[in-house]
């Protein structure tokens, strides 16, 4: 887009095609820059099945999972820091969980079907208020080689499917 | 009733606006002057019109009118008076009418500017700024409506209307939601109508630019009458950008001051885009080069602006920013689409009247360097946007990455994000390039430069700067990353500092005193001087960035009461931690820590967890001790309950990085003596007189 632009008010003639040359070894540079930093900073989104059809091709690569948090295997130690769970698949498309019932009842499905893949998470740093059995827990990280998946500083996101502002607060008088 | 007012008063506005529109066009197709005398006027009521719907709205906030959907989502009883006005902009529908409110201010304000000698341009603002209030205002009228009441069926079910339905009755919630606490923060007061005064504002300049364009006048006449108010937008961006800033670090509790949320980015792509329009009109302006690229940039500008209020608003995106879910999102796509290729189809249409009067020669000239610019802002204005659009992109286009296998580890098809290493490893070699170009460019000459004319003026601060570079060495430095980074910090610092001295040392020989000397250089100069002023800031602020981000240090650990936890050379002391609750509705955890430095106390901390009753959130308000060398920034995460016998806290050193907000402040001194008014536009006579009394 800049490139065609820029070259239109630049002259033609043959001594100018330093500048022609200049933008497009800028225009270059961006491009290098793009892809090399895309490679290094890109962190893929995977549900659990899918980490798992990988298998060794995703240890040690940066990736985002996805999975209901299983309230029994939390497990905390206040002095290393150190944060335990097992997550339970379940399906990463939004709108098909919205349109089955929302999310409380995909988390409920996966907390209770043991058939499911599960995966075990470990976290050091502080543990989060939110972290209860039934959550959706996002974890960005690396699987690594004992098949436990080794949580980023700050790469532990929660959500929990009742949302304060849906309620209609309670009318006055009542 | 007062909100039945405020709806009359929105309703009003945009059938005035859509009138306006249509009036100005009749009125310059017709060449009737009266019809375009008619849409002005209509175009300036709009503003007194959103004033009383905004009162009205605040009114109704500020008395918890709680019958209004609105005010029970963001206001509440124990929120304090100047929260429940500011509550304005705390939600989705007030901000949307808080947007316009800002944008019929500034319609207003360019109406009653001189149009003598504008007249074919002003039925085209007319029409551009009225036909951006009208989609605005329709937003909110049929989407977003700030003045929807509660309304309750016989069989008990609750739902909303702006009238009352046959057979219901007006239902009062007991209390409101409240503001988000997030939001209860001074900066987050000041920070949105900085933002959205920075965003309406560019609206100005657009709206001559395509005036220029449909009239068909190729002359720079709509830089020169727009130049002002560009400025006061780029400012208004400017500020906003770094009070957000300052109320992510001090209340988002990560110890980072900017997280490349996209959000964030949304706001700062016009803020790039506007640096490049900034400095490539002055070349339009001395040598009558860049004129499709300006045209282009202010385009590209307006259409952001927009996509920014776009992506706070219609929630395709999570992020702190992002209000609930709308419907408005594909509203704003088609506005955004509609106005970028009708601008770009008129430029299309004045593409030759459009060539330059002149054709670049020197690559070292001013002008070429003012190119460079334009084109490592647009870099990384390219990496942003990928940045922005790449979870689409890559789940999207899996065949790209199975077609070229080179770019198969980016294009997999499956869904992914892109966090701030991206952003930081992309952009960061476009800085430090910027960075330097500040330094040199202003040294170029306009037409020629060669290496010689340049060398010869920079030579001198360039080896002051290696002796800065030795000490650094000298003083135990051994980051290369840092070493390069801060050394072109100071010799940037150096060149433009030598530039103010090379100035008034040539007042001086004419025998002004050097106070006289360098007021004077600054004050027959505001422009030039006051960009210099700003680059200052923009060095001040890089000094702070590099400081945070590549020195900045970290730990975490519980400590018992009296334990120490030790960060370089620098150790926190766990002291006591109290539980208490206060009036407005929260519960407060402050911990007391003591600070040392080389086991000598320093000062005492009180970082604190504040949880809200009302929303069950919990807000984590660090512990700051704050000078020009350090910030030791603690956080207290979690402690145990009831003995309090240990916390556990984090612990910040982020050097250099109150830089940041001092260069703020001399960023934004440096856009005043830029824009305020230049002595050379009083008139002739005056002048004169004032030349013969300074004689005498």
């Amino acid at each position: 887009m800049s490139s065609t632009s820029l070259a239109q008010p630049l002259p033609t003639g043959l001594g100018n095609k330093k500048f022609i040359i200049g933008g497009v070894l800028i225009l270059v540079a961006v491009v290098y820059l793009i892809i090399s930093s895309t490679a290094a900073g890109a962190q893929f989104f995977f549900t659990i099945d899918e980490l798992n059809e990988r298998g060794s091709q995703a240890v040690g690569k940066p990736a985002r999972v996805a999975g209901a948090v299983l309230g029994d295997t939390i497990e905390y130690d206040p002095e290393t820091l150190t944060l335990t769970f097992t997550m339970v698949h379940m399906p990463a498309d939004t709108r098909l969980i919205n349109d089955d019932g929302g999310l409380a009842k995909a988390l409920y499905e996966a907390v209770n079907d043991t058939t499911r893949a599960r995966l075990q998470v470990q976290y050091i740093g502080v543990k989060p208020d939110l972290l209860a059995h039934e959550v959706e827990a996002i974890v960005a990280g690396k699987l690594g080689e004992d098949g436990v998946f080794y949580a980023d500083e700050n790469g532990l996101l929660l959500r929990c499917p009742t949302r304060y502002e849906a309620a209609l607060p309670a009318q006055a008088g009542e | 009733m007062i909100a039945d007012l405020g709806f009359f008063a929105l309703l009003v506005a945009f059938l005035l606006a859509l009138y306006a529109c249509a009036a100005a066009a009749y009125g310059h197709w017709r060449k009737q002057a009266r019809w375009v005398a008619s849409a002005r006027s209509a175009a300036v009521l709009g503003f007194p019109l959103l004033t009383v719907a905004c009162a009205s709205l605040v009114y109704s906030l500020v008395n918890l009118d709680f019958q209004l959907q609105y005010v029970t989502q963001v206001s509440s009883h124990s929120m304090p008076l100047y929260l429940r006005a500011t509550a304005l902009w705390g939600g989705q529908a007030g901000s949307l009418l808080f947007w316009s409110w800002l944008m019929a201010a500034f319609t207003f304000a360019v109406m009653l500017r001189e149009w003598r000698r504008d007249r074919d341009l002003e039925p085209w603002v007319i029409i551009v700024t009225s036909a951006t209030l009208a989609f605005f205002l329709a937003l909110i009228l049929f989407f977003e409506n700030p003045f929807l009441r509660y309304w309750q069926g016989i069989t008990g079910t609750v739902w909303t209307a702006m009238w009352q339905p046959a057979g219901a009755q007006p239902y009062i919630p007991m209390d409101g939601n409240g503001l988000n606490p997030l939001l209860r923060h001074p900066g987050m007061i000041i920070h949105p109508p900085m933002l959205y005064i920075g965003f309406v504002a560019f609206v100005v300049p657009f709206a001559f630019a395509i005036a220029a364009l449909v009239t068909g006048r190729s002359d720079d006449r709509w830089i020169r009458v727009t130049r002002r108010w560009t400025l006061v937008a780029w400012l208004f961006l400017s500020l906003g950008l770094i009070l957000g800033s300052r109320w992510a670090y001090d209340v988002l509790g990560w110890g980072g001051y900017w997280g490349w949320d996209p959000v964030e980015i949304a706001a700062f792509m016009p803020w790039l885009t506007g640096t490049a329009f900034l400095h490539s009109v002055m070349i339009q302006e001395k040598r009558g080069m860049f004129k499709h690229w300006n045209m282009l940039l202010i385009i590209l500008t307006y259409c952001l602006v927009i996509f920014g209020t776009f992506l706070t608003r219609s929630g395709v995106l999570s992020s702190v920013h992002a209000f609930a879910q709308s419907a408005i999102g594909p509203m704003f796509f088609a506005f955004i689409s509609l106005t970028f290729i009708v601008s770009l189809a008129l430029l299309n249409k004045r593409w030759s009247t459009l060539r330059s009067e002149v054709e670049m020669t020197s690559l070292l000239s001013r002008e070429s360097l003012f190119l460079i610019n334009n084109l490592l802002f647009m870099g990384i204005l390219l990496i942003c946007f990928w940045g922005v659009v790449f979870p689409i992109v890559s789940e999207a286009s899996g065949g790209i990455g199975r077609a070229i296998p080179a770019l198969a580890h980016i294009f997999t098809g499956q869904r992914a994000t892109v966090g701030p290493i991206f952003y930081e490893s992309a952009t960061g070699p476009l800085w430090a390039a910027l960075l330097l170009l500040m330094g040199v460019a202003p040294l170029a000459a306009w037409r020629a430069s060669t290496a010689r004319t340049l060398g010869r003026t920079i030579w001198k601060p360039f080896i002051v700067s290696l002796v800065v570079l030795a000490g650094l060495l000298v003083g135990g430095m051994r980051n290369p990353l840092g070493l390069l980074s801060l050394w072109i910090c100071a010799f940037v610092l150096l060149v433009t500092i030598y530039e103010f001295w090379r100035g008034a040392q040539a007042r001086m020989q004419r025998g002004e005193n050097p106070l006289q000397a360098f007021w004077r250089l600054i004050g027959r100069n505001r422009r030039r001087y006051g960009g210099y002023i700003i680059h200052l800031g923009v060095i001040l602020i890089a000094v702070g960035i590099i400081g945070i981000e590549m020195f900045q240090q970290e730990t975490q650990g519980r400590l018992a009461v009296g334990e120490r936890m030790h960060l370089g050379s620098y150790s926190i002391e766990y002291e006591s931690l109290a539980e208490f609750e206060t009036p407005d509705g929260r519960l407060v955890d402050r911990a007391v820590v003591n600070v040392y430095k080389d086991g000598a106390f320093l000062t005492q901390l009180y970082p604190r967890r504040d949880f809200y009753y009302e929303s069950q959130q919990a807000m984590t308000i660090p512990g700051l001790r704050s000078t020009l060398e350090n910030d030791v920034y603690v956080l207290l995460v979690d402690w145990e309950a009831v003995s309090a016998s240990s916390a556990t806290f984090k612990l910040y050193v982020n050097p250099l990085v109150n830089w940041v907000w001092y260069g703020g402040f001399v960023f934004i001194f440096g856009t005043l003596v830029a824009s305020w008014p230049e002595a050379e536009l009083r008139p002739v006579r005056q002048r004169l007189r004032a030349a013969n009394t300074e004689r005498a």
